[in-house]
């Protein structure tokens, strides 16, 4: 038995999380024996948690190895080390490249008790009833397979979801409005010559090349089929309007990790680029103004879930659906939304945040009070609102998908050549 | 008895061989296997094809950053002797003391010590748009404006390189110098030559072997860099290195290999034309 760990390490944690107090009853009633079972996860620094790890230890008993990577890594991962972990916490575009290999299995969705609360856009793709499908990877056409050992993901809801879904949100353009000193409407601002030098785009291919369609898009140079998966030819075009603006001296830099945004920005060295929501909050934790603007055309979204190794079964198994289940249960979904992301199940989240928060983060009110984020940082005065408002304004204006394209490898090497030119 | 010796002598070479047969030679002939392979996104496909040197040489791309990968080596290569050479020259000739001698070396090598990541990012805050370079300049009336080539360019780029490699150059000048036999100078001073003339005809001729190792170490370690490059350049300018580390990013690790096996040969070819100018054996 590989998965169960005896360490020195284990026993010292658990001797810890038995003196915290626990704030819930444990799910089930465990053998003795879980408390040994260690499961590893590893994925994105978004949900990767030591809070999380933490809270699994004392609420559910066994031990939750974090292990935090960047995307590129994480897919890298993935597909080539299925036997460095359990539990795979990815993105879903990751996911459609990922699968195939056969390094994850597919989870049996009546062991899922909150499965009918999940959100729809990772069921059937539909937010509301009433709401369009946007273009590009969306969650639901990677979320089910066929059957249990299949390879090819099926066109509606099956017993066999690939990844369950934990955190998911809108991304859009970051700005220093006190550099900038006009409205920012469009994302064709981030080749305005008005910003020559001051601009950033982040240097992670399957992001960076929808961030450059959404704006191609916008400036009315390209009309895609589907961003999210283009052609040869609307790549070519959309890398060669990027390339002119690089060498005209448009970028200040591009980004690959997150700290590198939060610098960029807060340093004053660019005052629009791609950026994600926590960095916002990064930058305005350090008394800088920062808005992510949202955009007349839409936000560019990402999900993201957990999956279970191939390699797992028996107790560790049945403790990943434990695990899983806990997940959907509340308290991580608060965690994460009082950050800015939304959980997979918000009204389990609900119960674990306040008034004011949730009508912060999740209806777009006006603050009553001061919003703290879990860790304490001041995010928000009285009075403030989140950007781009309430949770059906930001994800009913999706206009497209985080993906990976028929046309990856092409896109790849384009985007080599972009950067290297 | 001659046989014997002969097995001995088998023996006594054999650990070192398999050493470098395991953790040299076979990965080489890994990387150069795997580059005749191709990849998809989810999967790598064993066979055998030039596909991905077709690539690499029909790409405009591809001799565009050789280029750049040369001109980072050549500039830097050139700066690092200039500052290795009289660094070295000043301790080995003017510092008559053999204890300040080292304690001046050890000097040199002090903020060695420290990760070359975090020397490197260190520049980032002095050079940036509103940092400490920009500031001073502006508040002494040299600029109105703040200077943006400072940081995310080619000078930004060369000028970590030189400051991480300066050692590099350093200490095998110094160590070539430092045996150089003081009689000699003296002979060509008695002999009427000059002070520069001495330099050029005696010392530099003497110094040539550590020149020599001092710019191998330079060149492989500047030509086979990605990390400075990319945070030096704000991921604007791309070397080799930076090439294959995108490529291994996006797993295609056939087109990754093919690119290495390149540069190797590349940088073979530049130190096989080096060592035919300087006998370093010598000098070891």
């Amino acid at each position: 038995m590989s998965k169960m760990r005896y360490s020195r390490r284990a026993v010292l944690k658990g001797g810890a999380a038995a003196v915290a107090a626990s704030a819930l009853p444990a799910p089930m009633v465990w053998a003795q024996e879980i408390k040994d079972i260690t499961l590893r996860q590893f994925g994105t620094g978004v949900s990767n948690l030591n809070d999380v790890a933490n809270k699994v230890k004392e609420d559910l008993g066994f031990t939750l190895e974090m292990t935090a990577l960047d995307s590129d890594s994480v897919t890298q991962r993935a597909a080539t080390q299925p036997d460095s972990f359990d539990i795979a916490d990815i993105e879903y575009w990751i996911c459609k490249k990922v699968w195939p290999t056969g390094n994850l299995q597919a989870m049996d969705v009546s062991k899922i008790a909150n499965y009918d609360k999940i959100v729809g856009i990772f069921k059937d793709g539909k937010l509301t009833p009433e709401s369009v499908i946007a273009q590009g990877t969306a969650p639901h056409t990677v979320g089910f397979v066929e059957g249990e050992g299949s390879k090819t993901f099926a066109k509606e809801q099956t017993n066999w979801m690939t990844l369950i879904p934990t955190i998911y949100n809108a991304d859009t353009l970051g700005i220093r409005p006190d550099l900038i000193g006009r409205p920012i409407e469009s994302w064709t601002e981030l080749l305005n010559p008005e910003f020559k030098g001051k601009a950033s785009i982040l240097d992670i291919s399957s992001i960076g090349i929808m961030d450059m369609a959404m704006v191609c898009e916008a400036m009315g140079e390209i009309q895609y089929g589907d961003k999210g998966n283009m052609t040869r030819e609307e790549i070519d075009k959309t890398m060669a309007i990027f390339t002119e603006a690089k060498k005209n001296g448009q970028f200040r830099a591009f980004w690959k990790t997150f700290d590198e945004s939060v610098n960029l920005m807060a340093s004053g060295e660019v005052v629009i680029q791609s950026m994600w929501s926590p960095a916002i909050t990064a930058v305005k934790s350090r008394g800088i103004e920062c808005v992510y603007q949202p955009l007349k055309e839409g936000y560019r979204s990402w999900g993201g879930g957990i999956g279970l190794s191939a390699n797992l079964s028996g107790m560790a198994l049945d403790a990943a659906y434990e695990y899983i289940n806990w997940y959907l249960s509340g308290w991580v979904g608060g965690y994460l939304m009082r950050q800015g992301y939304y959980s997979a199940v918000p009204e389990t989240s609900k119960e674990f945040m306040s008034e004011n928060e949730w009508g912060y983060w999740f209806e777009g009110k006006p603050a009553t009070d001061v919003i703290t984020s879990p860790t304490g940082d001041v995010l928000a005065q009285a009075g403030e609102t989140r950007d781009g408002g309430a949770f059906y304004d930001r994800m009913g204006h999706v206009a497209c998908w985080n993906s990976v394209m028929d046309e990856n490898q092409y896109m790849v090497r384009k985007w080599n050549e972009f950067i290297a030119s | 008895m001659l046989k014997n010796r002969h097995i001995q002598g088998w023996l006594q070479a054999s650990p070192l061989t398999l050493i470098l047969i395991g953790f040299l030679i076979l990965p080489i002939i890994t990387i150069v296997v795997v580059s005749f392979w191709q990849a998809t996104e989810f999967s790598i496909i064993p066979g055998f094809s030039f596909e991905n040197y077709e690539f690499l040489f029909g790409s405009p791309v591809t001799y565009k950053v050789f280029f750049a990968t040369f001109k980072y080596a050549a500039i830097t290569w050139a700066m690092t002797l200039a500052i290795g050479f009289t660094v070295a020259y000043y301790l080995a000739f003017h510092i008559q003391n053999q204890t300040t001698q080292i304690a001046l070396f050890l000097l040199c090598t002090i903020p060695f010590w420290t990760s070359n990541i975090i020397r490197m990012i260190s520049w980032i805050p002095f050079l940036g748009r509103n940092g400490i370079a920009n500031s001073m300049l502006q508040s002494w009336g040299i600029t109105d404006q703040p200077l943006e080539w400072l940081l995310y360019s080619d000078f930004s780029v060369i000028l970590a390189f030189v400051h991480l490699y300066t050692l590099f150059m350093v200490v095998p000048i110094f160590n070539t110098m430092t045996r150089i036999d003081h009689s000699l100078i003296e002979a060509a001073r008695d002999n009427g030559a000059s002070g520069f003339q001495t330099l050029t005809h005696v010392i530099l001729p003497l110094t040539k072997p550590g020149i020599m190792i001092g710019t191998i170490f330079v060149l492989t370690l500047v030509m086979g860099d990605f990390i400075t490059v990319r945070f030096m350049s704000g991921s604007q300018k791309a070397n080799v290195g930076r090439l294959i580390s995108n490529d291994i990013a996006l797993l295609q690790y056939p087109s990754a290999a093919a690119t290495a096996v390149i540069l190797l040969i590349t940088v073979l070819i530049v130190i096989g034309i080096l060592l035919r100018f300087v006998d370093i054996r010598k000098e070891l």
